[in-house]
């Protein structure tokens, strides 16, 4: 094992410490500020939630991790994460909530713009449709559940004493639950990026077995219990008592309205449940808890009192959430150079980007083979490069198309290897019949990914993805984390 | 079930009791003070009095205990952090009308003044009166708990008590003085007078303090 790794590792390791010390507030900040939870009872059992979260459920997710594919350098993710963790690092000394997954995402966007890799802009459109939608919509539904609720308290005539012992009960099991999402989804904005080095073995004791990811998980996610003890006070006043004095129940019903926007917004598996017996589904809308619990106090703000809201509070957050991406990008782009240049570090590992007409013909756009003849085959050594090729060449295209024809030109001469059989038969997750159809390839080699992908398709219908619809999601998502699992084990992620 | 949940159910429980406990002792010294006065004009100086006394000590003890446990499981369980300071306040205050009747009934006992018969009647109406007051002030504290929209409903009728009571110590004060006895019984009687009226005032106050304790709950 390298020694170096435990090196680029750290930077991951910061990042984790940012995430607990900014996120910790959209679990439990308005719990804590309004006096209901202490401190020291939301650290422990964020601490345990996030661990349970990320060891439990995050591995499940990190394989999905198509925001980082492109990094191919350890020197490159070890930036990347710490251009992030940084800019969130100081977002949360001045005490503001950002969300962990833009700065990577701004991040990642310097790294492309250093390497001249394509960047998809459509992102920008995400992240800009997040900090309008994510406020707005948990201000809308904790102004209403708020109403209610205390239209339902009076009428209940509920002791005060036995109010709050309820809403205490409340907090804490939402907190709870709310870690463990934590720990679950954002491990992988933490350790996503090393598990191609992953530097840990498999841990066998009779029959409790701890595998090498779930260890690296657990060291994310002690990093991200280190920020939470350490620094998440600061962001949970701000969320709690800077924008607008909170109430123990507006505090719960900030926490259950941030879960129910969510839910409802970005759950594809109530997308799935609605489509299934015959409901129109709610569209899915991008979401970031950080952006939606400051939405649901200035929801509560707006029924006592539009005069108790600090606007310039707000204003500030919200300039925090545009700088968070924008200054991620540059401090990582900036760092990069130096990095690349004064330490002499690999930040990019050259890769070979060739269309091939076959890809056009995959892509349904074979009526273009004429318009990009001076572009096929020829060798680009930037994603960069061939998308202004093609761009050049065939101006209308659309701009999805282009990325997708991009992303189909990366050369990788993928061999199956035998050999690697029996790790993806110990992971126990890719169905029988897909490993038997991916055992036919065997000693095959495939320039492109998508014709291993195809191959595997045109073997059985197992691996063959559905037409792109609601009710098809699902199985979709269960075929690409297989082949995600099988180009794991192929290809080599990170050098 | 988790015993340490149970454990919680079961203080959130018991606060709730010594709460409810602490307003009966506050209720029913207004009651035993009403009657107090009522044996004091009937027989001065028998075991009724006594007896009477000795319940509204007992019961003033029992409102200081109980007002320190709930100060004392508000603190440490910290319990409604949001109101806590007004809920304290509230008690102390409650406490407060507890103490000023019993020291008025100890000072019946001591200074003994003497009441023409012909101020009874009206004596035992401002103690009526100031009992109603102190009995609303619970009964507004208790919906302040338990039902935040009807503290309004028993506050206006602690104010109404409180005129009623000052009328009635008005009344006897011009009939004490306008009477043929020495100044120092005059003085001596409108100090009684005063301090049972006082009561009256004292749990106007309350009532204020908790409106502006309401406006805040509800707010």
């Amino acid at each position: 094992m390298d020694p170096t790794i435990f090196l680029y590792l750290s930077s991951g390791l910061f990042l984790g410490w940012s995430l607990g010390a900014n996120d910790a507030a959209n679990v439990f900040g308005t719990a804590v500020a309004s006096r209901m939870v202490k401190f020291r009872t939301a650290a422990i059992i964020l601490t345990l939630g996030v661990i349970l979260g990320a060891i439990v459920s995050g591995a499940g997710a990190a394989h999905t991790l198509s925001k980082l594919g492109s990094i191919n350098a350890l020197g490159g993710a070890f930036m990347v994460a710490f251009s992030a963790a940084a800019v969130v690092a100081w977002m949360t000394i001045v005490g503001l909530p950002v969300s962990t997954t833009q700065a990577v995402v701004g991040a990642i966007i310097g790294w492309n713009f250093f390497t001249g890799s394509v960047t998809d802009y459509s992102v920008f459109k995400t992240i800009c449709a997040t900090w309008i939608a994510s406020p707005v919509l948990t201000g809308f539904f904790s102004y209403f559940m708020y109403k209610g609720v205390m239209r339902l308290l009076e009428k209940s005539r509920i002791h005060i004493i036995r109010l709050d012992a309820l809403t205490r009960i409340g907090l804490v099991i939402a907190g709870a639950l709310g870690s463990y999402s934590l720990g679950a989804n954002n491990i992988a904005n933490v350790m996503g990026v090393f598990i191609g080095a992953n530097p840990f073995q498999d841990f066998h004791a009779g029959v409790f077995e701890f595998s090498g990811l779930q260890q690296l998980f657990l060291l994310g996610g002690l990093a991200i219990a280190v920020g939470v003890f350490s620094y998440a006070k600061r962001v949970m006043l701000t969320v709690g008592t800077s924008i607008a004095p909170l109430t123990p129940v507006g505090a719960f019903v900030v926490i259950i309205a941030t879960s129910l926007v969510l839910f409802l917004f970005a759950s594809e598996g109530l997308e799935y449940a609605l489509a299934s017996i015959g409901l129109p589904t709610i569209p899915l809308v991008p979401v970031s808890s950080s952006q939606a619990v400051v939405g649901g106090v200035i929801g509560i703000g707006l029924i006592k009192n539009a005069k108790n809201i600090k606007w310039s509070v707000v204003g500030r957050i919200a300039l925090a959430w545009i700088q968070t991406p924008v200054i991620a990008a540059l401090v990582c782009y900036v760092f990069l150079f130096f990095l690349q240049n004064v330490f002499g570090q690999t930040v990019y590992n050259p890769s070979e980007y060739r269309l091939s007409e076959q890809a056009l013909v995959h892509r349904g756009e074979a009526d273009d083979a004429k318009a990009l003849s001076g572009v096929v085959g020829k060798s680009f050594a930037t994603s960069g490069a061939l998308k202004n090729a093609i761009d050049k060449a065939l101006p209308d295209l659309d701009a999805k198309a282009v990325l997708h024809l991009v992303d189909d030109s990366l050369v990788e001469e993928i061999t199956v290897d035998p050999a690697k059989f029996k790790a993806l038969e110990k992971l126990n997750v890719i169905e029988p019949v897909r490993l038997e159809a991916l055992r036919t390839l065997s000693g095959k080699t495939f320039t492109y990914r998508w014709e291993l992908v195809q191959a595997l398709a045109d073997a059985t219908p197992e691996w063959k993805l559905k037409e792109k619809t609601v009710l098809n999601k699902p199985y979709n998502k269960e075929i690409q984390k297989d082949l995600d699992l099988v180009m794991d084990a192929y290809v080599a992620k990170m050098k | 079930m988790d015993k340490s949940k149970l454990r919680l159910f079961h203080t959130t429980r018991e606060v709730e009791m010594h709460f409810d406990s602490f307003l009966d002792t506050v209720s029913q010294g207004g009651i035993a003070f009403r009657s107090a006065i009522g044996a004091y004009l009937d027989s001065a100086g028998n075991g009724d009095l006594v007896a009477k006394l000795q319940q509204l000590n007992e019961l003033e003890h029992k409102g200081d205990e109980l007002r320190r446990q709930v100060e004392h499981e508000l603190y440490t369980l910290a319990l409604i952090p949001d109101f806590r300071g007004d809920v304290l306040s509230l008690l102390e205050d409650l406490d407060c009308l507890l103490n000023v009747m019993e020291e008025t009934m100890v000072a019946f006992d001591i200074e003994r003044p003497a009441f023409p018969q012909e101020l009874h009647a009206d004596l035992r109406q401002l103690a009526e009166g100031v009992s109603m007051a102190v009995e609303s002030t619970v009964l507004a504290s208790r919906a302040f708990l338990r039902d935040i929209q009807s503290v309004r409903d028993h506050l206006h009728k602690v104010m109404f008590y409180e005129k009623d009571a000052d009328r009635a110590s008005d009344k006897l004060k011009r009939a004490v003085f306008r009477s043929s006895m020495p100044l120092a019984e005059k003085l001596h009687l409108r100090r009684f007078i005063d301090a049972i009226d006082h009561i009256a005032d004292e749990s106007e106050d309350v009532a204020d303090w908790l409106a502006i304790y309401t406006i805040k709950r509800l707010d």
